[in-house]
């Protein structure tokens, strides 16, 4: 499915080197993690795979399936099959949810040689997958996360990858902002989409999240590198002693 | 007042001698003699006048107007084509009576200026260029005046009960060298309201002065759209005068034209008025120059009166967007509530927004306010919306959409506002293409 290789990146504002080599690979179906401190490239990876401006590849590729993801325009990942779940989601005021949800999905469709979904079967569809993650009608109406809490953000963005079925989910700290009945309803939108041909990518700090979002590899990131890959284990470790024992091994 | 300087008289000779005063009755004639006159005494406006320092009136001064090429809609649905109401079409400034609707509807009286004009005794007299000729000080509007001295054609208007339809003045534009002058009069009697809709490119060059007198109690509501001809000009003023309790709301929505400049004169004389004043303007320079100037002058003489002004643009490739806007609150006009908003969205480094807006206060317990930004698309947004796989055109497009939405909110009946926000996202489909 997805498969970064060697990847270094730096801003493209100061001549900052963030990734200095990640290699990974999450084959299909599988939920992998990433952890690790503050600066160790996380973010910086889901931005750099979802076509954010500001970055530059230096070195490296990253596929999807075999399509080079770095050739492509952000919409065309996306199309693609790439979703980045935002740790921060962004709020545009004077723009419907619906409308956004529903240019959204029509785009990936066209874009994909599909049909345009019906006015009437989109609403349906909304409603039905808005109902299981408990987001009102209201919610639906107004604009695209204005006045949303964390928590409603964070289940817009369930709701976002719920609709477009990506095959490639990344997660970036799905979990800030989150209490622990928010992280649940979070969670289980998540685990109903695990699937066979879906795969996800959950860039988290803290172990709690992964309680609920079991993954199958964890890896450890730190420095712009992954340093250290195991399974869920590796997470309970980390949430024990800190990241200070692994880094220390690698140091 | 100074003595005009010579090119600007030279400038307004070779300008009425390519005009013919119209046919009148007595009062017509002695309101168009006068405002002949008020012309003279000031002059067509030069390139060192203050109120026209954002927008050159070259164009708008010279004998004969700019050829302009009649723009091909596709043959999509007509502006308003969905609301019930009332049609009088005026192809290049000319009445046409074939394809207007019978000028005939409950409470409200319908005429064409000539008609009134040649009236002896006719309600619009007190009314036709008396409003324009008020809205001459303090600042000068040369283009009304001569308007009023030369306009043939344009309709009057009485409305003594809720009109039971709007009024949609629908102006086509099939010369190319058309240049047309049409002067309306609307009187709203007491307790009266009516919705006006104007649409249309109207001609290669427009001027049109609307007078509206608002009595106590009485609402005007008015929407416009001026578009899509590139090349075409326009100088229109509104000049309003409110009553007690009376409401006045006006929006604008301009798409396309090498010069547009629309001045909106509000005074509102009477206690606990309301005037909205709003635009939305969208303009491309890739292929022809666009010039889109808003020029507002709310006077507050009256208490407790509330004026919003909410102007927004959106400008790309050369494009040129001007607002001058004046809130002057008189000396006794308490308790005013003064609000003025101009925005603008440049969508690339070539364009440019212009802007002054004006606080003159003689009263001590008021609350005015006004806000002026220029800003680029945000990038959080435009990046949200294209990972979600939008594509840039179309997300850019729905940020603007989402920029202007504020101004279109000031259109009070939904329907109409509908109407707007949708032709803006056809035009915006069909220029991505």
């Amino acid at each position: 499915m997805l498969k970064i290789n060697n990847l270094h990146v730096k801003l493209e504002e100061e001549d900052k080197e963030i990734l200095k080599g990640v290699d990974l690979e999450v084959p299909a179906g599988k939920v992998h993690a990433i952890m690790g401190p503050n600066g160790s490239g996380k973010s910086t990876l889901s931005y750099v795979l979802s076509g954010r401006d500001g970055y530059e590849v230096t070195q490296g590729t990253a596929t999807l399936d075999g399509q080079d993801l770095l050739a492509m325009e952000t919409e065309e990942r996306a199309a693609a099959g790439l979703f980045l779940a935002l740790q921060y989601p962004v709020e545009i005021p004077g723009v419907g949810n619906m409308t956004f949800l529903r240019t959204a999905l029509n785009a990936q469709r066209k874009a994909r040689g599909e049909e345009e979904i019906s006015a009437a079967d989109f609403l349906k569809l909304v409603r039905e997958k808005a109902k299981a993650l408990k987001i009102d009608a209201d919610m639906l109406k107004r604009p695209v996360n204005v006045g949303f809490s964390g928590g409603e953000k964070k289940r817009n963005e369930i709701l976002q990858m719920a609709l477009l079925e990506p095959k490639m989910c990344i997660l970036d700290e799905t979990d800030s902002g989150l209490d622990v009945d928010a992280m649940k309803l979070v969670s289980e939108g998540v685990n109903a989409l695990r699937s066979e041909g879906r795969s996800f990518l959950v860039i988290t700090h803290y172990q709690r999240l992964l309680d609920h979002i079991v993954p199958d590899v964890v890896h450890i990131m730190a420095n712009g590198r992954i340093i250290k890959t195991g399974g869920p284990d590796l997470a309970l470790e980390v949430e024990h002693n800190g990241y200070a024992d692994i880094l220390a091994e690698f140091a | 007042m100074a003595a005009v300087a010579k090119p600007k008289i030279d400038a307004l000779s070779a300008r009425l001698s390519a005009l013919a005063t119209p046919e009148g009755g007595t009062w017509a004639s002695a309101a168009r003699h006068a405002a002949r006159a008020r012309l003279e005494a000031m002059g067509l406006p030069g390139p060192r006048d203050e109120y026209w320092r954002f927008t050159r009136p070259a164009s708008l001064n010279a004998p004969a107007p700019q050829p302009a090429a009649v723009f091909d809609d596709g043959g999509e649905a007509p502006v308003f084509g969905e609301v019930d109401r009332l049609k009088i079409v005026f192809v290049d400034g000319v009445f046409d009576a074939a394809a207007s609707d019978p000028l005939e509807m409950a409470g409200i009286e319908i005429e064409r200026l000539a008609e009134a004009a040649a009236t002896d005794i006719h309600w619009a007299r007190d009314l036709f260029g008396v409003l324009e000729a008020r809205g001459q000080d303090p600042v000068e509007r040369p283009f009304a005046a001569l308007n009023t001295a030369f306009a043939a054609d344009g309709v009057v208007i009485r409305v003594t009960g809720t009109a039971a339809r709007p009024v949609n003045l629908i102006y086509r534009h099939g010369s190319e060298t058309s240049d047309a002058i049409l002067h309306h009069v609307v009187k709203l009697e007491e307790g009266a309201d009516l919705t006006l809709l104007e649409n249309g490119p109207a001609a290669a060059r427009f001027n049109k002065v609307l007078e509206v007198d608002v009595a106590d109690g009485a609402a005007f509501h008015h929407v416009r759209t001026q578009g899509r001809d590139h090349e075409r000009q326009a100088a229109t003023h509104i000049f309003a005068r409110l009553g007690t309790k009376s409401t006045f709301k006006s929006f604008t929505l301009t798409v396309n034209g090498r010069l547009t400049r629309n001045e909106t004169v509000v005074e509102m004389l009477g206690d606990d008025a309301v005037a909205h004043v709003a635009g939305a303007a969208m303009g491309d320079g890739a292929q022809d120059p666009f010039h889109h100037d808003d020029t507002v002058f709310v006077t507050h003489d009256a208490v407790n009166c509330e004026s919003r002004q909410v102007f927004k643009k959106v400008l790309r490739n050369g494009a040129v967007g001007a607002f001058q806007g004046k809130i002057l609150v008189k000396p006794g006009a308490q308790k005013t509530d003064g609000y003025q908003k101009s925005q603008s969205l440049l969508l690339d480094e070539d364009s440019t927004f212009l802007v002054k807006p004006e606080l003159e206060i003689y009263a001590d317990d008021v609350a005015c306010s006004h806000g002026s930004t220029s800003g680029a698309i945000d990038e959080e947004a435009l990046f949200y919306l294209r990972s979600r796989g939008v594509p840039e055109a179309i997300a850019t497009d729905l940020l603007v959409l989402a920029f202007l939405a504020d101004a279109i909110a000031e259109i009070e009946d939904e329907a109409i506002a509908a109407d707007i926000t949708g032709r803006l996202d056809g035009w915006l489909q069909r220029r991505r293409g």
